[in-house]
C-alpha cells in the first residue's frame, strides 16, 4: 500500500517501480488555457487514436460546448465560457486565428482531461486492481480486469472516470500509454495547434508553467493562475495540470479537491469502533431478564 | 430559511459523476449486510443461552441475507461474470475489496450454520461455523459505511465518522426487528434489547449527521429527506411499542419488529439517495471547498 496523502516526489517508486533511476521520469500534461482557441482538435485526435466510441450528439446551448463533460467515451473535453466583459481585453499572445469576434465578451476555453493524480482515489478504491500506476506515473484502467463495480466513479474528486453503459466497464484517459511506451507524444498534445496542451516531464512542465504565469502577470493578466500544479495540494498535485484565467469552478473544476483516502485511517477506525459496539450490544442483549 | 449560497459553476453542471450504483441493488445490499451480520450475532447468543426458536430464525436470516446480498452486489456489477475479480487482490484502501473478503467467508460460514440447523446433521460443525459467522457479522454490518464514505460524494464523505454507527445500529435494529416478528415473545427478549439498543445508536449518529450544515442538506430535503424522516418516526414508534408491550403481546411485538425492519430499509435508501443528490448539485462541492480554502487562508 503506497502513501495515501501529502507530498510524494516519486510516485512510481511508491507504486513499486524502484528508485528514480530504475523507472522513466513522471510524464504529464500542462494545459495552458490562455492560448486555447477551442478548436477541439484534441477531442478528435483522442477519439481517433484511442478508438473511443461515439457517445451521442446533443445541442446543449452551452456556448460551443456540445461535448458537455469528460466521461467513459470522452477523454478530452473543451469547455467554453462566455462571460460579459468587465475588464479591458489584453493581448494574451494568442495565435491570429483566435476566437470568433464577439465584442463585449471574454472567452474562456479549456481542454479538460484526467488529472492523473499523485494520490488517485480511483486507483485506491478499485477492488480488482484494474486501475494501476504505470511506470510513467500515470493512472490507467486495464479493461480486461475491470468488472464494472463502478467504485472509481464517485471516488474521483474531479468527476472524470465513468462506466460505459453498453459495455459495463470503466474507461478514461490513459495519457496514451501505448504511445508513451513508443516514446511518442499523446495524441491530443500532438494535435494541438497552439501548444495549449504541452506534454513532457512533470518537473520540467511545472517550471515552464511557473514562468508562463509570471510572464502573464507581467503583462497585466492578473487572473492567470495554476491549477493542480502544487505537489502539496489535496491530491498531492496533478500529473495533468492547468493554467486558468478564472476560478476553477467556472470551468467545472472543484476549487479544492482532497483525495478521499486522506481520511481512510479515520474511516476504518470508526468502522472498527462501530463493529466493537455491535459486539458489546450483542452480548448485552443476552444479559438480564430471560423473557 | 438559510439563503441560497452564492457560487460559480460551469452552466450549473455537476462537478462529480453520478454514482453508477443501481437502486435498489446497492441500498438493498447495505440493508441485507446489516441484517445478516447482526443476525449472526443473535444466533450465537441464542445458541449459547438455549433459545432454539430464536437461534433458528437468526441463523436462517443470516444465511439468507448474505445470499440475497451477494446476488444484489453481483447484479450491480457492469460485468457480473467477472465477480471473482474482486478476490484477485486484497486492497485495504478499497472498502469494496475488504468487504468482499468479509462477505465471502461470512456467506460460507452462515450458510453452513444454517444448513446444519435445517438438516440437523453435524451440529457441532454447524455451531463452529456459527461462531465464525458471528465474528464476521459486525464487520459485515459496518464496513459498508466506509464503502460509501470513501468517495468524493460530500454527503457521504463528510459523514465518515458517524456512518459506521448509523449502519451498525440500523443493522441491529433490523436483525432484532425481524426476530421479534418471527419468534415467540418468550424467546425474543434479546432481539428486543438488540433492536432497542441499535435504534438508540442509529438515531444519535444520524442526528449528528443531519446537523452538519450544507453538506448534510440532502439528508434533510427532498425524497431522501422524507425517507430519513420516515425512518426516524418509524424507529420511534417501534421503540415505544417494544418498551410498552413487546414482552406481553405477540401481535404488538410483531408489529414493532416489522416497523423496525421498515425503518432500517428507509434509512439505507435515504442515505444512498442523499449521496446521489449531493453529487448532482455543484453547490455541495464548491461551497464547502471554498469555505475550507477561506479557513485555511485565515490561518
Ligand atoms: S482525475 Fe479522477 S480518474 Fe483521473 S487519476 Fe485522478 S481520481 Fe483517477
Amino acid at each position: 500500500m503506497g502513501s495515501l496523502w501529502g507530498r510524494l516526489d516519486d510516485v512510481q517508486g511508491d507504486a513499486g517501480y524502484g528508485s528514480p533511476s530504475e523507472h522513466p521520469p513522471r510524464m504529464g500534461f500542462f494545459t495552458d488555457t490562455s492560448v486555447c482557441i477551442g478548436c477541439k482538435a484534441c477531442e478528435v485526435a483522442c477519439k481517433e487514436w484511442n478508438s473511443v466510441p461515439e457517445d451521442g450528439y446533443l445541442l446543449t446551448g452551452m456556448s460551443y460546448d456540445n461535448t458537455q463533460e469528460l466521461g467513459a467515451s470522452t477523454w478530452r473535453h473543451v469547455a467554453f465560457v462566455e462571460k460579459p466583459l468587465d475588464v479591458p481585453a489584453v493581448d494574451l499572445g494568442m495565435p491570429a486565428m483566435g476566437a470568433p469576434d464577439t465584442e463585449g465578451v471574454t472567452w474562456l476555453m479549456s481542454s479538460d482531461v484526467c488529472k492523473h493524480c499523485t494520490h488517485a482515489a480511483c486507483l485506491d478504491v478499485c477492488p480488482t486492481g484494474a486501475l494501476f500506476r504505470t511506470e510513467f506515473g500515470t493512472v490507467v484502467v486495464q479493461p480486461d480486469v475491470c468488472n464494472g463495480c463502478g467504485y472509481c466513479v464517485p471516488a474521483c474528486p474531479y468527476g472524470v472516470i465513468d462506466l460505459r453503459k453498453d459495455d459495463g466497464r470503466a474507461f478514461k484517459c490513459t495519457l496514451c500509454y501505448d504511445r508513451l511506451k513508443e516514446g511518442q507524444t499523446p495524441a491530443c498534445a500532438q494535435a494541438c495547434p497552439t501548444e495549449s496542451i504541452q506534454f513532457g516531464e512533470l518537473t520540467e512542465l511545472r517550471e515552464r508553467a511557473a514562468r508562463r504565469v509570471e510572464e502573464l502577470h507581467d503583462r497585466g493578466v492578473d487572473v492567470a493562475r495554476l491549477y493542480g500544479a502544487d505537489p502539496d495540494d489535496g491530491v498531492g498535485g496533478d500529473g495533468a495540470f492547468f493554467l486558468l484565467l478564472d476560478e476553477p469552478e467556472v470551468y467545472g473544476l472543484p476549487p479544492d479537491p482532497i483525495v478521499t483516502t486522506r481520511d481512510l485511517g479515520s474511516m476504518w477506525r470508526h468502522v472498527g469502533a462501530a463493529a466493537a459496539t455491535l459486539v458489546g450490544l450483542g452480548v448485552a442483549s443476552f444479559l438480564g431478564r430471560r423473557r | 430559511m438559510v439563503p441560497e449560497p452564492e457560487f460559480e459553476s460551469y452552466y450549473g453542471r455537476p462537478i462529480l459523476k453520478q454514482p453508477t450504483w443501481k437502486t435498489p441493488d446497492v441500498p438493498l445490499y447495505l440493508f441485507l449486510g446489516g441484517l445478516a451480520g447482526c443476525s449472526a450475532l443473535l444466533a450465537e447468543g441464542a445458541a449459547a443461552t438455549g433459545r432454539p426458536d430464536l437461534e433458528r430464525v437468526a441463523r436462517l436470516t443470516a444465511a439468507g441475507g448474505a445470499a440475497a446480498g451477494t446476488v444484489a452486489l453481483v447484479h450491480d456489477l457492469g460485468r457480473p461474470e467477472r465477480f471473482l475479480n474482486m478476490l484477485r487482490v486484497f486492497k485495504p484502501t478499497s472498502p469494496l475489496s475488504v468487504g468482499s473478503f468479509i462477505l465471502a467467508p461470512f456467506s460460507a460460514l452462515s450458510g453452513a450454520a444454517a444448513a446444519t440447523e435445517v438438516t440437523g446433521r453435524f451440529p457441532r460443525l454447524g455451531r463452529l461455523a456459527g461462531v465464525g459467522a458471528a465474528a464476521f457479522g459486525p464487520p459485515l454490518a459496518t464496513y459498508t459505511a466506509a464503502l460509501l464514505a470513501n468517495t468524493a460524494i460530500p454527503a457521504w464523505h463528510e459523514a465518515h465518522r458517524e456512518l459506521p454507527f448509523v449502519f451498525g445500529g440500523s443493522g441491529a435494529q433490523a436483525a432484532g426487528g425481524l426476530a421479534m416478528l418471527l419468534v415467540p415473545c418468550d424467546q425474543a427478549a434479546p432481539a428486543r434489547r438488540m433492536a432497542l439498543a441499535g435504534a438508540a445508536v442509529e438515531v444519535v449518529a444520524a442526528e449528528t449527521i443531519l446537523k452538519k450544515g450544507l453538506v448534510a442538506e440532502p439528508y434533510r430535503i427532498g425524497r431522501p429527506g422524507r425517507l430519513m424522516k420516515v425512518a426516524r418516526n418509524a424507529t420511534t414508534v417501534a421503540s415505544a411499542i417494544t418498551v410498552l408491550a413487546g414482552r406481553r403481546s405477540r401481535l404488538l411485538s410483531a408489529v414493532a419488529g416489522a416497523t423496525y425492519v421498515g425503518a432500517s430499509l428507509a434509512t439505507r435508501f435515504g442515505i444512498f439517495e442523499a449521496g446521489l443528490e449531493s453529487a448532482r448539485d455543484p453547490k455541495y462541492v464548491v461551497v464547502p471547498q471554498r469555505e475550507r480554502m477561506r479557513a485555511r487562508a485565515a490561518h
